[in-house]
């Protein structure tokens, strides 16, 4: 397997990641980026300079040993690679598939600084060790020693299952609470099969599970049972990473029409009720000719190319300010581009025209153009006086972010919130107001990422632990 | 006794009938006019119910199911000793009841008896004196009459072909009452949604205050989707989780009876095909 050391491979460009055809793909739900092949993962780890003071560890919010684990793939040794990544990340099949590396580890590497030289592509390499993990690895129940304490999860996003993993790996008895009737939070109901395939995230889950995580799913925490009840039950702490799943509406009129959908409503349809799969499956989703999503960030996104896979000739995106200041990952962008999505950027919906049987026949959109920087630090979109034109669609997609869930909150006395209702926990411990009630991810930050969700419960995790043990 | 399990049948009608279902923990917790999601297979939809009864002690709940589409014709199938594959409650609000009413009308359309049975039954158990109308198209639509009896001042009946009781709406009964004199500080109506706003047309001349039970679609029944949106006193609610129940003098009823048609065809579709969509699901991919 080992071969002699190779000098660096000095490439500006990362290994070509092999794709589905952009006219092939966006007519089925399967997984758009097919992944490398052993000899691809180890040229492209031979990129790696294996730097002494890697900026790329920096850039990764749970400090994945990236240097190390490459070597290890260089050498073709990927199982030892794949235990180097999972020392700091329970979901690394997830990681390398969703998070912004160009942001993130990948924004910091050394590779990339020079002027038209790529990055590492270190998500793509990651994806690959947990790929060929789950199809060739071993797979071991690891003996863990019971330390008689029990712990609550509130949901089982990627906070919750961090958090539960690695409680469990230190003798915690954790019990996940689920309100919904599929583990996995934004990972099952809202990020498509095309980018994420659930089989995979379903395979993750079982690994925790195989810790001893015990998955209850159908509780919703706040009416099956209170966070008061739980410490009743015996619990000695309660993390709750419930996430950012209420979505929000423009308020515009005729968004109460037929054909207006919320990206949660229109991807848990399509994804957590397979809806994709309809008329084989009970659960609709539908779209018209023409569909409008308003947004630019991962869930727009998400929501056009799954709009384009369910029939749709003309999917647009229509966002408020210009490209640059799109939310979304450049590489979900680019993908949507490819698949044909088209972008009006500079243009606001204003209203949402129907039908008198209450359908949905157009939207009225007010172009923009960039004024000053605003609080964000981002050009503020200001109206074209006298400039609006309608687009002709039957189906409109409201993709302009989530805030948390107001109902743990009403129902946990002493939990204190933001204003827009944020979890307040103290940074260092991720401890709320509330002694032994922990918070994290989404709940805490509003819509953010997967890794720095699963960054706060591994944080919460130790904190937990170094409370409890001690008492 | 395995979770979901249903534990008690009765067919009511042609095409309703009633379970109680194992869902011990759904049972502590219970309060009118709250509502449960059931699933039946694990690709099924997610159904929303309206919980009728609850035992705290059997902990079980009470559902009446009106087999109308695809998913509550598969639950129609279920036997006693057969299990939900899910069961998740209870969701939405309690109903806002106040003891301090005398007098309550309950107005009742169809399977709608069985979300004001345990409204009525919590304020008779407070003293105020509780009527109530149940309206059906015949006889056999006339659902749990002698279980308000048992702690109503008068049950009415309305059948639309005078098969039992009067001939005529359960509003034909009410508008009776309130021209015979009759006084009430509150009417609870549930039922289909034309019931509801025909209904609040008799009660808000009145003066009576009128709370409804609003029956969107809905997907996740957690305030997570949106899809359960109804406009009330000018405002969006999620019936989900702000309602169900609602003051019916604010309720845009129009939106919500256009909403309600969003699937139309599709469900249409489902329906007709069943058995092939059944066999697909037992088999997986
Ligand atoms: C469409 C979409 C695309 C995205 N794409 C990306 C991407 O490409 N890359 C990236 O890094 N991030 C992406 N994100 C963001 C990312 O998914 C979230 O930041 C992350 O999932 C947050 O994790 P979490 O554990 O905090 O919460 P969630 O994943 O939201 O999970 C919360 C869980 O808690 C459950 N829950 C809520 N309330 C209760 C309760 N009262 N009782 C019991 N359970 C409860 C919910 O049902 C849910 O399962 C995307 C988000 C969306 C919606
Ligand atoms: C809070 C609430 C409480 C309810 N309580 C009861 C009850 O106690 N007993 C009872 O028999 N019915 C009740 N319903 C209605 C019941 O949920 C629908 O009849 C059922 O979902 C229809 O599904 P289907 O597949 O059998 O029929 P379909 O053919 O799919 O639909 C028939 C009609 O039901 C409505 N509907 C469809 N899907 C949904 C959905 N996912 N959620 C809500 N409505 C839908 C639509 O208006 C549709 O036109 C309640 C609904 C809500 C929202
Ligand atoms: S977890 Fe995410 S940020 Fe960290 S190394 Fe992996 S892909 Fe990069
Ligand atoms: S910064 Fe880039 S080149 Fe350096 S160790 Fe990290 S991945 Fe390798
Ligand atoms: S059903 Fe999804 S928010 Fe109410």
């Amino acid at each position: 397997m080992a071969e002699a050391r190779r000098k660096p491979n000095m490439s500006p460009e990362k290994v070509k990641m092999p794709e589905q055809d952009p006219n092939v793909r966006n007519k089925n739900f399967k997984e758009v980026a097919l992944g490398y092949t052993k000899e691809m993962a180890m040229e492209e780890a031979t990129r790696c300079l294996n730097c002494k003071n890697p900026f790329c560890v920096k850039g990764c919010p749970v400090n994945v040993p990236i240097p190390r684990f490459i070597q290890e793939v260089a050498k073709g040794d990927f199982e030892r690679a794949y235990e180097v990544i999972t020392e700091e990340n329970a979901l690394p099949a997830i990681c390398g598939r969703v998070c912004p590396q160009e942001n993130q580890c990948e924004g910091q590497c050394i590779r990339g600084r020079k002027k038209g030289s790529e990055p590492v592509g270190i998500g793509r390499l990651e994806r690959f060790v947990a790929d060929w993990h789950r199809e060739n690895g071993k797979q071991t129940k690891p003996e863990i020693k019971k330390n008689g304490k029990k712990v609550a999860v509130v949901g089982s996003g990627p906070s919750g299952i961090t958090c539960a993993g690695e409680l469990a790996k230190r003798g915690y008895d954790v019990h996940v609470f689920e309100a919904l009737h599929k583990t996995g939070g934004v990972l099952s109901y809202g990020i498509p099969e095309f980018r994420l395939p659930k089989k995979l995230v379903q395979s993750e889950i079982d690994t925790v599970a195989d810790l001893g995580v015990d998955f209850e799913t159908d509780v919703v925490v706040g009416r099956t049972i209170t966070v008061d009840e739980l410490e009743e039950a015996g619990y000695n702490a309660v993390f709750v990473g419930s996430g950012a799943g209420l979505p929000r509406f423009q308020n515009i009129p005729g968004e109460n029409l037929n054909g207006v959908y919320s990206a949660n409503e229109f991807l848990t349809r399509t994804n957590l009720m397979k809806g994709y799969m309809f008329p084989d499956r009970p659960t609709p989703v539908k779209v018209s000719e023409t569909v409008c999503v308003v947004g630019a960030g991962n869930v727009a996104m998400d929501a056009a190319r799954t709009a384009k896979r369910l029939g749709a000739k003309n999917v647009y995106i229509v966002y408020r300010r210009s490209e640059q200041e799109a939310p979304a990952r450049k590489e979900e962008i680019h993908h949507a581009k490819e698949e044909g999505i088209i972008f009006k950027f500079l243009t606001n919906p204003i209203a949402v025209n129907g039908t008198e049987e209450g359908w949905v026949k157009s939207i009225t959109c007010q172009e923009m153009e960039l004024g000053e920087p605003d609080a964000s630090g981002r050009r503020r979109p200001i109206p074209v006086e006298g400039h609006t034109f309608d687009i002709e669609c039957g189906t409109f997609i409201v993709a302009i972010g989530q805030s948390p869930n107001p109902l743990i909150r009403q129902t946990t006395p002493g939990l204190d919130t933001q204003k827009w209702g944020g979890i307040i926990v103290n940074e260092e411990t991720n401890e709320t107001s509330r002694e032994n009630v922990y918070a994290g991810g989404d709940a805490v930050t509003g819509a953010a990422t997967v890794i720095l969700a699963m960054g706060a419960g591994k944080k919460a995790a130790h904190a937990i632990d170094e409370k409890l043990s001690k008492q | 006794m395995s979770m979901y399990e249903i534990t008690r049948k009765v067919v009511l009608n042609s095409a309703s009938f009633e379970v109680d279902v194992h869902a011990p923990l759904v049972a502590k917790k219970a309060q009118p006019g709250q509502f449960i999601i059931a699933r039946v297979g694990e690709d099924g939809e997610r159904i929303p119910l309206t919980i009728g009864d609850y035992d705290r002690e059997k902990g079980t709940i009470t559902l009446v199911v009106q087999a109308v589409g695809f998913s509550t014709k598969q639950m129609a199938k279920l036997e006693v000793g057969d299990s939900f594959t899910d069961f998740v409650g209870p969701l939405g609000e309690p109903t806002k009841l106040n003891f301090e009413w005398k007098h309550v009308v309950g107005v009742c359309g169809g399977i709608g008896s069985a979300p004001v049975y345990p409204q009525l039954k919590e304020l008779a158990a407070h003293g105020v004196h509780c009527d109530v109308i149940i309206g059906g198209r015949a006889k056999e639509n006339i659902i749990w009459a002698e279980k308000f009896e048992k702690f109503c001042d008068h049950v009415y009946i309305a059948t639309d072909n005078g098969e039992v009781g009067t001939k005529g709406f359960g509003t034909t009964v009410l508008q009776n009452l309130l021209d015979q004199g009759e006084k009430f500080d509150c009417c609870i109506a549930i039922g289909p949604v034309i019931m509801m706003k025909n209904v609040v047309k008799v009660t808000k001349p009145a003066g009576i205050f009128t709370s409804v039970s609003l029956n969107p679609i809905m997907v996740d029944g957690t305030g997570m989707c949106g899809c359960c949106r109804v406009t009330v006193g000018g405002k969006i609610k999620f019936a989900c989780v702000d309602g169900p129940d609602f003051d019916g003098a604010e309720v845009d009823f129009d939106e919500l009876m256009a909403r309600q048609r969003f699937f139309k065809d599709e469900e249409k579709y489902v329906d007709e095909h069943a058995d092939r969509i059944c066999d697909l699901m037992r088999g997986g991919e």
